[in-house]
């Protein structure tokens, strides 16, 4: 995995769908017209999607810190 | 990784075109009917949100001049704007200025009032419109509803204009009756199904039935 952080989407979501038109990655879809949802493994981490969200509800996320939480589950 | 422009990118010139054949002439008003049907039968019958997410031009005109031509702050839309009860509060008070305005049409057609050639911005300031007006072959509430849905299409690229100024390009978007309205649809449809997909009777063993918006399977 190439970058450090990621997108994810929150609970103000309109899925209004303007993060599935500026990802680079095609990494966004909208779930049956509720929600957008990221995909993970396809995100990069370029926030472009973070800055144009008109309901400002998509953050980034630490891939490290997701690790280390996991490693600490174990 | 640029993606090619396909036709339905260029559906932002329908908002200026619309407005504009409404100065000359009130009833191409009739036309917004359609923005008015489509959303929602589109989400009725399983498209989802593929209006807004694709065909919307007025989403698709606040997006350019807010993005390309740099008229937008792009500063966070306000938490209170985007939180659930000022939607639904936006959502109940558009509609009820939406049957105000039907109310007003039956008036004109039962003959209780006379025809306002007039269009209502914000839904209080009387602006002249009568240059719009040139007759009409149909009844004179054909006429009333046309300037009273000007009106209402008129007043919400207005306020859609000013929130794109001062906060971001679509923040129109997170308010907007109409994407409420297909947004609400798609999440009662998308509960129905997961019902339907994953029940088995009795369970309460899963959160789906409670509602929540198919984080689950996220």
């Amino acid at each position: 995995m190439a970058s450090k952080r990621y997108a994810e989407v929150g609970n103000f979501c309109v899925a209004c769908g303007t993060c599935q038109k500026v990802c680079p990655m095609s990494a966004i879809s909208i779930w049956k017209g509720v929600i957008a949802r990221i995909d993970k493994n396809k995100c990069v981490g370029c926030g472009k999607c973070v800055k144009e969200c008109p309901a400002g509800t998509i953050e980034f996320k630490d891939r490290e810190e997701e690790h280390e939480t996991e490693k600490e589950m174990v | 990784m640029k993606q090619k422009k396909k036709w339905y990118d260029y559906l932002w010139i329908i908002t200026p075109i619309y407005l504009g054949l409404g100065f000359f002439n009130i009833m191409f008003a009739w036309l917004g009917m359609i923005f008015f049907m489509l959303p929602l039968l589109i989400s009725i019958f399983g498209g989802g949100k593929l209006y807004c997410n694709r065909f919307c031009d007025r989403g698709q005109f606040l997006q350019l001049l807010g993005k390309r031509l740099k008229l937008s702050r792009n500063k966070p839309t306000p938490n209170w704007m985007r939180s659930k009860v000022f939607r639904y509060g936006f959502l109940i008070f558009f509609f009820t200025m939406f049957f105000q305005m039907l109310f007003t049409t039956y008036l004109v057609g039962s003959g209780a009032q006379g025809l306002g050639q007039a269009v209502k911005l914000f839904w209080t300031f009387k602006v002249p419109w009568q240059w719009a007006y040139h007759g009409t072959v149909f009844a004179l509430w054909v006429a009333q509803f046309a300037f009273g849905f000007y009106s209402m299409m008129l007043t919400s690229t207005l306020i859609g204009l000013i929130v794109m100024a001062l906060y971001k390009p679509r923040t129109w978007c997170v308010f907007c009756p109409m994407g409420t309205t297909t947004q609400l649809i798609c999440q009662l449809r998308a509960r129905k199904e997961e019902k339907k997909d994953s029940c088995v009777d009795n369970c309460s063993t899963c959160s789906i039935c409670s509602g929540k918006r198919g984080e689950e399977d996220a």
